[in-house]
């Protein structure tokens, strides 16, 4: 039985610069990754990193928007770049999207019932007016708003967390088999995060939806997700179920984030701890193909890292670091291996 | 810590009242505003969108655009009223005075200039007979205060890090030598590790130099570890003023307790407390208390009586709730 989606071994490269007389540059937004979706058993799977990371762009490419540069993006077992006709429609209702801005997914000409009532109109989901009205009406309920209080408006007559959750319910019209969320609160104030991301969560748990959350936040990422995938500028430096990552990180990297993030409680010392890193050192380092991509941040750095690329160790069954740390304690798995397999499935790797 | 009434204030605001004229009418941005910064102290003010910090801040700065306008108050700049300035007068308090660090860095600097030309023409404008060598030595001083090297000067704002760029809008700020720098959000597009590599060097400039920092975010954990006090505002209100300790501890009006166990943390997992209600319209505001509608403990006089910042037992504490005013005692403990 193939995956719902699967990206295997994608690689995406940006070219860049090479106009006015500069050095042509290439950029890796993202190397040999791999990562599926069952298609029987729903998963809320998190890929988080900071701005560079790569996160956005495997969202573009597991949604089709862009080809990778090589590997492939599989949906139920055939290449998305080559659907047609019904495969096509099937991949395009099935893989549904969340968006970060809840202001730029809208046409500020029309009312906001259009993006509700395009896909009914695009994919022929109801056979009269009050069927889909009724659909729409059903869809918002679920995301927790009141039909009468949405439907008739413009978008700037709403706020932001009621337009992003219009966006949810558009997604949900179409009985999708995944969404793919990309910094779906990112721009929805601090009290209306919670309520988006219990809609995203009853979605998953209700009507088992399975998700990919990209993310830079691990606090709200922690509250949603069950596993975690962290990148590092185009590549994976850990991934594991979430509880054990966040409560024991493995990779340097890791650990770093999880203690940069400023906690609500007073008097933790963030401002005094030395942060042990040097961004300008970073920068150079982060330009080399060779090596670990974190070398020039790292604390734990040895000259090893900065020639060669460690491999993603398997720590327990259910979580992998790429670190040389942890190379003898873990196993090396192979390049390009789907890690999601690694802790969707809880049982013993057959 | 120095208690607030020992210190000296730098900044206050007294009915500080901010307006825009709209089609659908007048909307009260900033409302009958009483803040009071102290001298050399980081303060934070929090609120969601809408509710007036990012219009406060540019309210000080004098820097409101049509339709807003200031209709009414005082800001007391030790002691002169910024609103009795002539424009003039009022355009070199800006950045030699009270300076302003940027949301956005990537946006806020000139993409066809460098660096070291950008920070130049700005010390030249507020400081004319500046010679040329002098304000270079400055500028690579400044680079050096905030952790970047003097070469960086020569390079161009696409060849700098977001990090990067952050550092060198702190640094141009405190050109000059402000006495309050205003920061808005400063590290909301950057990633969490050089979030607090910024915030530590803002921290260790303002010590240096003796400045009063606002911080304007809704980042409650930044405010937590960066700031001294903090006022939450709520549509243009200012409801609690206190200690980082007191406002976290001990939370006394209910729109701050919501807003504190909204917090995500890596302490509870799958448990979503939001902020009950829709949020405030400036347009068509309730009466009486603006926050009674979503208010959890609202009792019948909220309608009516709009309640006023009263001292709580803690020295420095102060909220804006009818249960903490004569004859209600019962939120006190």
């Amino acid at each position: 039985m193939p995956a719902l989606l699967e990206a295997r071994r994608v690689r995406k490269v940006f070219h860049g610069g090479g106009a006015f007389g500069g050095a042509a540059t290439q950029t890796v937004a993202v190397d040999d990754f791999s990562m599926s979706v069952c298609a029987e058993t729903p998963s809320f799977v998190t890929v988080a990193g900071e701005s560079g990371s790569g996160k956005t762009t495997i969202a573009r490419l597991l949604l089709g928007l862009a080809p990778p540069t090589s590997g492939q993006v599989l949906y139920q077992g055939r290449d998305v770049h080559t659907l047609k006709g019904d495969g096509l429609r099937a991949y395009r209702k099935d893989v549904q999207a969340i968006f970060q801005d809840p202001f730029e997914v809208y046409n500020p000409f029309y009312k906001v019932d259009h993006i509700l009532t395009t896909p009914i109109r695009k994919f022929k989901l109801a056979d009269s007016k009050e069927h889909a009205r009724d659909l729409i009406v059903e869809a918002l309920e679920t995301v927790g708003l009141r039909p009468d209080e949405t439907l008739g408006r413009y978008p700037h007559q709403l706020s932001g967390g009621q337009r992003q959750r219009i966006t949810i319910a558009r997604a949900l019209l179409l009985k999708p088999r995944l969404i793919i969320a990309d910094e779906p609160v990112s721009m929805v104030d601090a009290s209306l995060r919670a309520t988006i991301l219990e809609s995203l969560h009853g979605l998953f748990s209700k009507f088992g939806i399975s998700f990919i959350y990209i993310t830079h936040d691990l606090t709200t990422a922690y509250q949603v997700t069950d596993s975690l995938v962290i990148l590092y500028h185009g590549f994976v430096a850990e991934a594991g179920p979430v509880e054990e990552l966040i409560k024991q990180p493995q990779h340097p990297y890791t650990r770093q984030l999880i203690s940069s993030i400023p906690v609500t409680e007073p008097g933790r010392g963030w401002l005094d701890e030395k942060v042990a890193q040097n961004e300008a050192e970073a920068s150079a380092a982060t330009d080399s193909e060779l090596g670990c991509r974190y070398a020039g941040r790292c604390v734990d750095v040895m000259p090893r890292c900065r020639s060669t690329m460690p491999a993603l160790y398997q720590t327990d069954s259910r979580r992998a670091c790429a670190c040389f740390l942890h190379e003898e304690s873990g196993v090396a798995l192979p390049q390009g291996e789907d890690l999601t397999r690694l802790f969707t499935t809880p049982t013993t790797p057959a | 810590m120095t208690a607030p009434s020992m210190r000296r204030a730098l900044l206050e605001t007294r009915g500080l009242e901010i307006q825009f004229d709209t089609r659908r009418g007048i909307a009260r941005a900033v409302n009958e505003l009483d803040l009071t910064l102290y001298e050399g102290e980081r303060f934070g003010l929090v609120g969601e969108s809408g509710s007036g910090k990012t219009t406060t801040l540019l309210g000080l700065l004098r820097l409101i655009e049509e339709p807003g306008r200031i209709a009414a108050g005082e800001i007391l700049l030790d002691g002169v009223d910024l609103l009795k300035l002539s424009d003039e007068a009022m355009r070199r308090v800006r950045l030699s005075r009270i300076a302003m660090v940027p949301q956005g860095a990537m946006n806020s600097l000139n993409p066809v200039i460098r660096i070291g030309d950008q920070m130049r023409l700005t010390i030249l404008e507020h400081e004319r007979d500046v010679k040329r060598d002098e304000a270079d030595d400055r500028i690579r001083e400044l680079l050096e205060m905030v952790g970047l090297l003097p070469t960086v000067a020569r390079l161009y704002p696409h060849e700098l890090s977001g990090g990067m760029k952050q550092r060198v809008c702190i640094a141009t700020a405190i050109c000059l030598g402000p006495q309050l720098i205003l920061a808005d959000e400063p590290t909301s597009a950057l990633d969490v590790v050089v979030q607090r590599q910024i915030m530590q060097t803002l921290r260790s400039l303002q010590e240096r130099i003796k400045a009063t920092v606002l911080l304007v975010g809704h980042d409650m954990g930044l405010m937590a570890q960066f700031v001294e006090r903090i006022g939450i505002m709520y549509g243009g209100k200012l409801v609690e003023v206190g200690t980082v300790e007191e406002i976290f501890r001990n939370p006394r009006h209910p729109y701050t307790q919501l807003l504190i166990s909204s917090i995500p943390s890596f302490e509870t997992r799958g448990t979503f407390k939001s902020i009950p209600g829709a949020g405030l319209s400036l347009l068509n505001p309730p009466g009486g208390c603006l926050f009674h509608p979503r208010c959890p403990d609202v009792m019948d006089e909220c309608a009516t009586r709009a309640p006023t910042l009263v001292q709580l037992q803690e020295d420095s504490h102060r909220a804006a709730c009818l249960l903490y005013e004569e004859g209600n005692h019962a939120g006190t403990t």
